[in-house]
């Protein structure tokens, strides 16, 4: 039997905003356990939601960014459930009027074609605190600093059928929320995390099979190995004659595998409505567009005018849109150095590769956009040459001094192009090696091509390679050829 | 001085007759010989108000005095006070002090008041009769086998027996209005969002109101100045100017023209009650209002939406108490199922645990269409009742509970218990002002007039219900408790 893998996703994207979604209280990460939780975040008796204005913007340009309706009205509405870690007995979130309507999203596979995921909706809602199992005896620890921290839940329909499309569709997601600046999309951190809807069908049927959620991903890779492994075991299961459960399930990453959490009948009935301490979110026209008009060049955009304007290949074009630290970084180096093509050259080879090396983000690149541009242009302007470049950007990673030139004066390396001093050195070179000029004489036409290398090599030495080795061979032609 | 008005009080302490320490011992003293049979307060906070009343005499003597300066008041213990307990008169904050203020506690102190202490009232606002506290039950000053009525029971009797001037209450369906009518005292309900509910603990919350309890239309006009305005921490507060309700008191009654909705009027009104309101509204008339017969047609419904909608809230605004974070927790929890299970069972009491219960299961899918979204259409009729009635009069004017005080331990049945606040519910679900005065008495029990206007209208309120006062002396009546002391 053929099968066939239907996949949905929830993507939990933490927005960037510098205050919780309802209360003052800062959002960094890394505090101090219940250091940044107000009284708000901890539901004191007492205590009122305010919505933060910054998370509703932020949410429309998503949703704008998506193609999708922004609907005028939309609500916030009680999640009510019990959990050590949700402080109110309830999550504040939207269901029946999100503050995102359908749209979608253009994915890019491996192969460079694209097709489209449609979004079902987008709602904003706060995020629980966290539970700490360790160093508590048996006990549990409770840190509340995460609680009411802003998420976007993005929530696709049943679109993406394997599991390379699954991470196709997260990476544009992801492309899309750090370009537009409302999410630093940091997995590791869980800025950005996905529940995986997955089910199996005949190929050809269709009715969805029954599908099982797997919880809270939180990397590319754990998304494409959950999928891969949910896949095999349901198809399995079914082969066998047994059946699919609907259940929620837990993706161990120790060893590539998932396993049941809780089976969705024992689920919670959230027992929706709307919250009464929150006014519905009322958004004109005027409003959306105003925040239209705020939003910056996004991937696809981007893409087309690196291709078109800039004369990039596709490939680089897609390469360096792919995510904005990048795009940014290479337009940068491109401001300085005014080339398109060298800037495109230098960011994908050698600096991705040093970065690859080391592991480093774009933004973690000990060389800045402005020193490597500063290094091109005197690759351009015949400084230095393409070998010494290297040295150079090699200085450049180790931190040796701020500026290619900087490195170019202090190691001694700019091109000789002055005639005479090549001629100077080249004299020298004929006058110590009288048997090669001999033998380079002699020989024909076709053979001295080869033998002149010997010739640039020992000129290049005696200028510890900062002859300019065009120059260098032409001179040297003249020279021998002469006599 | 502890039969004077809050506005008296405040002349009198201008005038240097008396200290603000002198006035707030006093109230002190009262409260130590007079709250042991009253059961008025939950926390009396004698040190600390002493040093507030110092405070407020070196601020006239300086020249720099708040409106309210050095004049002693109470808080429903459903105002957080910052370091000081608040326990909503349940087991389950019965060691919870706050770590904040309430907006109005806030306000009232910048206006220089002093908070004497924390009063009584059914536990989390659920109750008519304030037999449903911790703290066991409030009795009315008027007759000590009688209730002070509920919620705010416990500040309507601190103010009746004079322990204190005024008082903050909170009201839902009624919790202001109807112990201010018990107590013969006046309260005011303000219109849904003119007063901040940050920091007044939630029990309902789209009808939770909080509100002033005093002697006189006057003194509530003088509090309510303070308390009221937008709030940046409450959302569902209203932006819109306070006015000066003390200057807009002596508006004319000629011309007012008063409905009196037939549905307040009808089966189950005491008919002591009934003569007694009948009575205030001739004065009414006396003093150039015209009063016509007007209908409130969904009357009926008000009580059945009101317990879908608010126990709903409750249920879900009531989560929070878990055990985790604060107040009571269980002895020894086994697992973490069981720390909820024991909190909740130990810390909350029947009138909660009830109402509790029936908002899980209005909300609980299959039924939150047929109860909580048929209430919540029930709602926006009662409120176009309002809203077409006031095209037609300027206020209404009924009673504000259907019988006067009733005996301690007399209401057994929860659902007659309900029927208390058939008159004052109403005013809730549609958001608009209320207010109940003193209007007579049936037997030795006070009967208040309840009197309501349209949206913000409190200025109107406050008017009508002061040139009524101006005209006749229920207001002035003080019961035989306490009368010894002077």
């Amino acid at each position: 039997m053929q099968w066939e893998t239907v996949i949905g996703l929830e993507v939990h994207v933490q927005l960037a905003t510098q205050s919780k979604i309802f209360s003052g209280a800062s959002t960094a990460f890394g505090a101090e356990p219940n250091t940044q939780a107000c009284a708000v975040d901890l539901g004191m008796p007492g205590v009122l939601p305010v919505l933060n204005e910054n998370a509703v913007a932020m949410a429309v340009k998503f949703g704008l960014a998506v193609d999708a309706e922004i609907p005028e009205t939309s609500l916030f509405e009680r999640k009510n459930y019990f959990y050590p870690d949700l402080p109110k007995g309830y999550q504040t979130s939207q269901m029946a009027q999100p503050i995102v309507g359908p749209g979608q999203v253009e994915i890019t596979l491996d192969d460079g074609s694209t097709r489209s995921v449609r979004i079902h909706h987008a709602h904003l809602e706060e995020d629980a605190g966290k539970s700490l199992h360790e160093d508590y005896h048996g006990m549990t620890g409770i840190d509340l600093n995460r609680a009411g921290t802003p998420l976007l839940e993005i929530v696709s329909e049943p679109d993406m059928r394997s599991a390379k499309e699954a991470v196709a569709y997260i990476k544009a997601l992801h492309a899309i929320v750090t370009y537009l600046g409302i999410s630093d999309g940091n997995m590791a951190e869980g800025s950005m995390r996905c529940d995986v809807n997955v089910s199996v069908r005949p190929k050809g049927q269709a009715a969805f099979g029954t599908r099982a959620e797997i919880k809270n991903v939180n990397s590319f890779r754990f998304v494409e190995k959950a999928i891969a492994f949910e896949v095999e075991r349901q198809i399995e299961l079914i082969e066998d004659g047994g059946g699919v459960i609907q259940e929620t399930r837990l993706f161990d990453p120790e060893r590539d595998e998932t396993r049941g959490m809780r089976t969705k009948e024992e689920a919670n009935d959230y027992r929706y409505f709307p919250c009464p301490d929150l006014l519905p979110v009322t958004l004109d026209s005027a409003y959306v567009d105003h925040q239209r008009a705020l939003m910056p060049e996004l991937p696809s955009e981007k893409r087309h005018r690196f291709e078109n304007q800039l004369g990039l290949s596709a490939y680089d074009a897609g390469v360096l849109a792919s995510s904005r630290a990048m795009a940014e970084y290479f337009e940068a180096v491109k401001d300085v150095c005014g080339d398109a093509k060298q800037a495109a050259n230098w960011v994908q080879g050698e600096l991705s590769a040093n970065l690859n090396r080391e592991n480093l983000e774009i933004g973690d690149s000990p060389v800045t956009a402005e020193q490597l541009g500063g290094l091109i242009q005197r690759v351009m302007d015949d400084t230095i040459s393409g070998k010494a470049a290297k040295q150079v950007f090699q200085a450049l990673w180790d931190g040796e001094a701020d500026s290619a030139d900087a490195i170019i004066e202090a190691r001694g390396l700019k091109q000789v192009t002055d005639t005479g001093a090549i001629e100077g050195m080249i004299d020298q070179v004929i006058a110590d090696s009288p048997v090669q000029v001999a033998q380079y004489r002699e020989a024909d036409e076709s053979k001295r091509g080869k033998m002149i290398g010997y010739f640039v090599g020992q000129v290049m030495k005696a200028s510890r390679g900062t002859a300019n080795p065009q120059q260098v061979n032409s001179l040297l032609k003249q020279k021998l050829d002469q006599a | 001085m502890h039969d004077k008005t809050l506005t008296e009080l405040a002349a009198g302490l201008q005038a240097g007759e008396f200290s603000s320490r002198e006035l707030c011992q006093a109230a002190l003293e009262r409260i130590e010989h007079l709250d042991g049979e009253l059961n008025s307060f939950i926390t009396v906070i004698a040190e600390q108000a002493l040093a507030n009343a110092d405070a407020a005499d070196r601020a006239r003597d300086a020249g720099n005095a708040g409106p309210l300066a050095g004049l002693p008041l109470a808080l429903k213990d459903i105002f957080c006070t910052q370091g000081v307990r608040t326990s909503c008169g349940s087991k389950m904050l019965d060691d919870f002090a706050s770590p904040y203020d309430a907006t109005v506690v806030e306000k009232l102190r910048q206006a220089g008041a002093v908070n004497i202490g924390k009063t009584n009232m059914d536990e989390f606002a659920m109750g008519s009769s304030n037999e449903n506290s911790f703290y066991g039950p409030v009795k009315n000053p008027w007759d000590l086998s009688a209730v002070p009525g509920g919620s705010s029971g416990g500040s309507a009797a601190a103010v009746a027996a004079g322990l204190v001037p005024a008082a903050l209450g909170t009201d839902t369906g009624g919790s202001i209005r109807q112990p201010a009518a018990f107590c013969g005292i006046t309260g005011l309900k303000p219109t849904y969002g003119r007063v901040s509910r940050y920091g007044m603990v939630a029990y309902a919350s789209s009808l939770d109101q909080g509100g002033p309890l005093a002697r006189t239309a006057a003194d509530c006009a003088l509090l309510l100045e303070t308390i009221a305005g937008h709030d940046v921490r409450d959302s569902t507060s209203v932006a819109r100017v306070v006015p000066d309700y003390t200057a807009e008191l002596e508006t004319s009654l000629s011309g007012l023209k008063i409905g009196l909705p037939k549905e307040y009027f009808g089966d189950g009104l005491d008919p002591e009650v009934e003569t007694a309101v009948r009575e205030a509204i001739k004065v009414y008339e006396s003093l150039g209002a015209k009063v016509c017969e007007v209908s409130l047609p969904h009357t009926h419904l008000a009580i059945p939406a009101y317990y879908v909608i608010a126990p709903a809230e409750a249920s879900s605004n009531l989560s929070r108490y878990d055990g985790v974070r604060f107040g009571h927790r269980c002895d020894d929890p086994t697992d973490l199922e069981d720390l909820y299970k024991r909190t909740r069972a130990e810390g909350f009491g029947e009138e909660v645990k009830r109402r509790i219960l029936i908002g899980t299961h209005t909300l609980s899918e299959g039924f939150f269409d047929a109860y909580y979204l048929k209430a919540q259409q029930v709602r926006r009729l009662i409120r176009q009742d309002f809203l077409d009635a006031f095209d037609e009069v300027d206020v209404l004017m009924g009673p504000t509970a259907p019988t006067p005080a009733f005996d301690l331990g007399a209401q057994k049945d929860p659902v007659s218990m309900y029927l208390q606040d058939i008159y004052t519910i109403a005013v809730n679900l549609a958001g608009i002002p209320g207010i109940s005065v003193p209007a007579g008495f049936a037997g030795n029990r006070p009967v208040g007039l309840q009197v309501l206007a349209p949206h913000f209208a409190e200025a109107q309120l406050l008017g009508v219900a002061h040139q009524f006062q101006q005209a006749t002396d229920w207001h002035l009546k003080r019961p035989a408790f306490g009368k010894e002391m002077a």
